[in-house]
């Protein structure tokens, strides 16, 4: 995974609004992970045509914060899943 | 005892039809009949209580889901009422015209069962001619529709030396995950455990197989691996603690915190015709009966364990100690280990199998 990879949710795996834990949680092949805020905002971003740069440039814009640390929590969550294949980049 | 947490996944064994008859079977010595079965509309009110109670993840099996008339409108159900919806099933009687049905019914992803590597080993684990050719027929099916897909293998003496193929055969077949799970001696099994019970060394190798397999295929394919505890020297922790996070709904309508409860003769379970499915989770007393720690036996009460395995699992400890309450026998501090090691010396068999009865 790196800053120029084009990541996206492959089929099988999706966002969803827990609404009796009322939380966020990625859904997939025997898993049900719980997502904390900033997992969730970088994971809507995704739409399999932006770069892990380009999403990390309109976050660290969107929440005025340096886009070095954007891009290390996003590079670290995203190469989690792909290992647990939970995730497809290009 | 605080409130229980919601329930995370749900099995629904829809039928015990099926095509199939393997040796170690996880249904009920005892199948329901057909005619016995929960029809359409009562199912799709579980699994609307099912979404509503915080179940996310529903595991639609069998016997052989696909014998079903009415799974396509099953899984529209299910995914109406907001659950992830996976299709637990030997491939055997799904059509093409049934996978695009499912397709367009929004089913989310299919687990697919083998047997064997080999037609002639597949065919006679599973006690049907042509079965492993039709399911390479509709593994390949799966994959132009697109599916995910994760291949469920289960293990014993007969293939586990297959381990490496099994785990090339998933990746062929395009699978993004491979469960292997070596057999569990409950019920069917426990009749042929001469017949299954790999060896020591076998076990051993497949660990290792495990491990640089994980290793070599990470992000590619990822494996989960149910090792049998018999080896161990702790008990694991049966369903992550008795009533904690899942439940299992039989064909009939029986409510059972695992697959196996059944077994254990003390326990009664209730219908969902009879409750609603919040009211048996969090007040009825089979899901009661093992929750916390003050149904444990000293040894477990006083173990610094005690909340790591939650004394392992109650149907083995029913199994092999012959009380439900007793600690897991796997247990090296139980007084009923030398059991479990009377088991692991069972000479192989060359019998032949038992084979699981049709309904």
């Amino acid at each position: 995974m790196k800053d120029a990879s084009v990541p996206c949710l492959p089929r099988g795996v999706r966002l969803h609004y827990d609404k009796v834990r009322q939380t966020h949680v990625l859904l997939g092949p025997e898993r049900a992970l719980i997502l904390d805020d900033i997992s969730h905002v970088i994971l809507s971003e995704l739409d399999g045509t932006r770069s892990v740069g380009a999403i990390c440039a309109t976050l660290a814009e969107r929440y005025a914060a340096p886009v070095e640390q954007i891009t290390t929590d996003t590079l670290a969550l995203l190469t989690d899943l792909a290992h647990k294949r939970l995730l497809d980049h290009v | 005892m605080s409130r229980p947490q919601p329930p995370i996944a749900m099995l629904a064994e829809l039928t015990h039809v099926c095509p199939l008859a393997c040796p170690y079977c996880s249904n009920p010595m005892e199948l329901t009949k057909k005619s016995d079965e929960l029809d359409t509309a009562t199912w799709a009110r579980v699994f609307a209580q099912a979404a509503d109670l915080g179940v996310l993840q529903l595991h639609l099996s069998g016997g052989e889901p696909a014998a079903r008339r009415d799974l396509v409108e099953l899984v529209k159900a299910a995914r109406d009422a907001g659950l992830y919806t996976n299709l637990i099933t030997s491939g055997v009687g799904l059509t093409e015209a049934k996978l695009t049905a499912l397709d367009a019914a929004g089913l989310d992803h299919v687990q697919l069962s083998v047997q064997g590597i080999t037609a002639a080993l597949a065919d006679r684990i599973g006690g049907y001619k042509g079965g492993f050719e039709r399911k390479m027929h509709v593994a390949e099916r799966i994959a132009e529709i697109g599916f995910p897909l994760t291949l469920n293998a289960v293990m014993h003496r007969h293939n586990l030396d297959d381990l490496p193929a099994t785990i090339a055969l998933a990746q062929r077949l395009g699978a993004r995950r491979i469960e292997v799970a070596c057999v569990q001696f409950h019920g069917w099994a426990e009749a042929n455990r001469g017949q299954l019970q790999p060896t020591a060394d076998q076990v051993h190798a497949a660990k290792a197989t495990v491990e640089a397999e994980r290793e070599r295929l990470k992000g590619a394919l990822v494996i989960d691996f149910v090792a049998p505890d018999w080896f161990s020297d702790f008990p694991k922790a049966c369903m992550g603690g008795w009533g904690s996070t899942g439940l299992n709904i039989t064909p009939a309508g029986d409510v059972l915190p695992c697959h196996a409860a059944e077994s254990i003769p003390s326990l009664e379970f209730a219908n969902i015709t009879q409750a609603s499915l919040s009211d048996i989770w969090y007040d009825d007393a089979a899901f009661n009966a093992f929750r916390g720690t003050d149904w444990m036996p000293p040894l477990c009460q006083s173990c610094d364990r005690r909340d790591i395995d939650f004394g392992g699992c109650r149907c083995q400890a029913m199994a092999i100690a012959g009380d439900a309450k007793a600690t897991d026998p796997i247990c090296r501090k139980s007084p009923d280990r030398a059991k479990v090691d009377a088991l692991l010396n069972v000479a192989p068999s060359e019998a032949p199998f038992v084979y699981r009865g049709r309904v």
